[in-house]
């Protein structure tokens, strides 16, 4: 017997039953809408908290002091003098293809005045490699020079916060000369405004300035706050990591015995930390999704079994003209299958448009993965040979003789 | 000679029901010819029915042979029964059995589903005419509900008939009918008969079995008699002799 005349046959079984094959599908519908729709919700925030990390720099390692508890007293980190710049010289020496961009952090908080207007902020001394490192932009003029570095330049860019604070006449402020803690600095570029970081903090609210004017001019002092830089690669971010490790070790000649007194940090931990709840989150909802399925599934068995029982006489009848065993049993099979996929091709085009309507209208951010849409389909066809091959079989072991006869 | 279309030879069937065994059949020897027009009669529990399942192959004897159109059934397995039966038989059920919701052509289609050998065009055609020769051309989408009892018995007709059987099996097929639709069905069943189809009808209606031209009366799972027909009724004519319907 031809698949095509068994497509025919199961496809007129379930014409004939129209409202009851629509109710069987809804389980699976409802299975399929809701995984691909829990899947599309739980993916997007993940993608979206991966996305605003990534903007602070996804390749960033971080280098902070730490305590390595000098005669047992612990200390905050940021009142730990023990990076300097000769770990950036070392770091630098390696040579590493691991590690693209280096930049010294130092920074001071004070008042920025600009004729009758003040703000107060943070200064940031850095080098030049900071922008790459941090996924900065400038939008306007342009940025120091490591020539401004070695000579102290009083030259600095300023951040959207800054600008919109020291010029409210919306002047252009390149050229321009603002003052802070009374230095003189002359404004050379304008950074590209980022927005509120994940946590909350403006990350507009910044002036940079190169490290030397900052250590020597404002903060006389000759420590580092942190170092950063990024990585090649997402992926060699482990690799530069221990190497950085290594070099600030050595350069601040530590034994063996002896705890680290700084620690490295890259983005991509705090990345994985954070994307690990969110997918938590979605295994949860796609696990309870995954029950509907399963529960639609059942249905799927219990009408195919009410169905055996009501066309025994239908199912003798076939037998009589000639059907056999299994032509009674891929006839089931069929129609269980047919139901499924179908319930399947309306679950996912439904769980497709409900993601879309709740973006649009709760503007949630969502990602609809392929392969989401592929599992529950393959899902749904198993589902279907799954819960349908029982009742399935049971139809083709009937004897053609009771079947007839049956009231 | 004729050829034979069915050959019995000491057909028992036994039963086991427990500890104790039932013989249904007990030893049964005959044999139809291609053309005859056969009744077989009993009371209940004459062993008809248990007959009627292995001339349909839908049962095997326990001893004895059964050669349907030179096939011995005894050696045949399920699956091979069933091919036996989409190919030799068309059967006829007293209750109709038609697919509800269904058209008459695709109720009249459905052997041909499970015979690899037929286009879906031919099957077609061959439903159509096979609807034509009941008479039922005109009403081939009607579904079984849109129909009348005689006209849902003569689509079963067509479809015993779509595969081309060389013996049409009829059980009890005019019991739910009123005596003037059965003498309807039994006037088409003499024209099918003379067109030169084999029929094989199980009743108990003694008026039935005059339509005939040769009644096998069973008893106690032996045969009791097997007498040739010699004053055949025709159907049409007793139709004819009906008084008139007083129902309009």
């Amino acid at each position: 017997m031809s698949i095509i005349n068994l497509l025919k046959i199961a496809f007129r079984a379930l014409k004939r039953n129209k409202l009851r094959a629509f109710l069987t599908m809804l389980g699976i519908i409802i299975g399929v809408a809701a995984v691909i729709a829990m899947m599309a919700i739980g993916e997007g925030s993940k993608q979206s908290i991966r996305s605003s990390l990534s903007g602070m720099g996804s390749n960033m390692i971080t280098i902070m002091p730490q305590s390595n508890e000098p005669g047992g007293v612990r200390l905050q980190g940021s009142s730990i003098q023990t990076l300097k710049l000769e770990d950036i010289t070392a770091i630098k020496k390696l040579q590493s293809k691991n590690i693209n961009g280096l930049s010294p952090v130092v920074s001071t908080n004070g008042q920025a005045i600009k004729g009758g207007y003040n703000w107060p902020t943070t200064i940031t001394g850095v080098s030049p490699d900071y922008l790459n490192i941090r996924q900065l932009k400038l939008q306007d003029g342009i940025l120091f020079s490591e020539n401004d570095v070695k000579s102290f330049a009083k030259v600095c860019l300023l951040g959207k916060t800054v600008i919109d604070n020291l010029f409210p006449d919306g002047s252009n402020p390149i050229g321009q000369i603002i003052r802070f803690k009374n230095i003189p600095f002359q404004v050379i570029g304008v950074l590209v405004p980022k927005g509120q970081s994940n946590f909350g903090q403006d990350q507009d609210d910044i002036i940079l300035a190169p490290y030397t004017t900052v250590q020597k001019r404002i903060t006389a002092t000759n420590y580092l706050q942190s170092i950063y830089a990024s990585a090649t690669t997402e992926a060699s971010s482990a690799a530069a990591t221990a190497e950085i490790s290594e070099a600030i070790r050595e350069s601040h000649r530590l034994t063996a015995a002896e705890t680290d007194d700084f620690q490295v940090r890259t983005q991509a931990e705090l990345i994985s930390t954070i994307s690990s709840t969110s997918s938590m989150l979605t295994v949860l909802l796609t696990a309870i999704a995954g029950i509907s399925l399963f529960i639609g599934g059942i249905g799927i068995m219990n009408i195919m079994y009410v169905s055996v029982t009501e066309r025994t006489r239908e199912i003798g009848l076939r037998m009589s003209i000639g059907a056999r065993g299994q032509d009674v049993l891929m006839q089931f099979l069929i129609e269980a299958i047919l139901i499924s996929i179908t319930g399947g091709i309306i679950g996912v085009v439904l769980g497709v448009s409900s993601a879309y309507l709740i973006s649009y209208f709760l503007n949630w951010p969502i990602l609809i993965a392929e392969s989401s849409i592929i599992i529950s389909f393959v899902v749904c066809a198993i589902t279907g040979v799954f819960f349908g091959y029982y009742p399935a079989k049971k139809a083709s072991n009937l004897d053609p003789i009771d079947a007839l006869r049956y009231e | 000679m004729e050829q034979k279309i069915l050959d019995i030879h000491d057909l028992k069937r036994e039963f086991v029901m427990g500890d104790q065994t039932v013989r249904a059949l007990k030893g049964i020897t005959f044999d139809i010819k291609a053309g005859e027009f056969i009744t077989i009669m009993g009371s209940s529990g004459s062993g008809k029915t248990t007959l009627l399942n292995i001339l349909g192959c839908l049962d095997k004897p326990t001893e004895g042979s059964y050669l349907l159109d030179g096939v011995d059934v005894k050696g045949l397995n399920r699956d091979e029964l069933a091919g036996l039966r989409n190919t030799k038989i068309g059967f006829v059920f007293q209750a109709y059995n038609l697919l509800p919701r269904t058209s008459a052509l695709e109720n009249v289609e459905l052997p041909l589903f499970y015979n690899k050998t037929i286009t879906a065009e031919e099957r077609k055609e061959r439903a159509i005419k096979s609807l034509e020769s009941v008479k039922l051309a005109e009403r081939f989408d009607h579904t079984p509900s849109q129909l009348s009892g005689g006209q849902q018995q003569r689509v079963a007709i067509a479809r015993a008939l779509v595969n081309h059987p060389v013996m049409i099996l009829a059980d009890e097929a005019t019991g739910n009918l009123d005596t003037r639709t059965s003498y309807e069905i039994m006037a088409l069943m003499q024209e099918l008969n003379a067109e030169g189809k084999t029929i094989v009808f199980v009743t108990h209606e003694p008026d039935i079995a005059a339509f005939s031209t040769r009644t096998i009366m069973l008893r106690d799972g032996k045969i009791q008699k097997d007498s040739i027909n010699q004053n055949q009724r025709s159907a049409k004519e007793a139709l004819a002799n009906l008084p008139e319907s007083d129902d309009y």
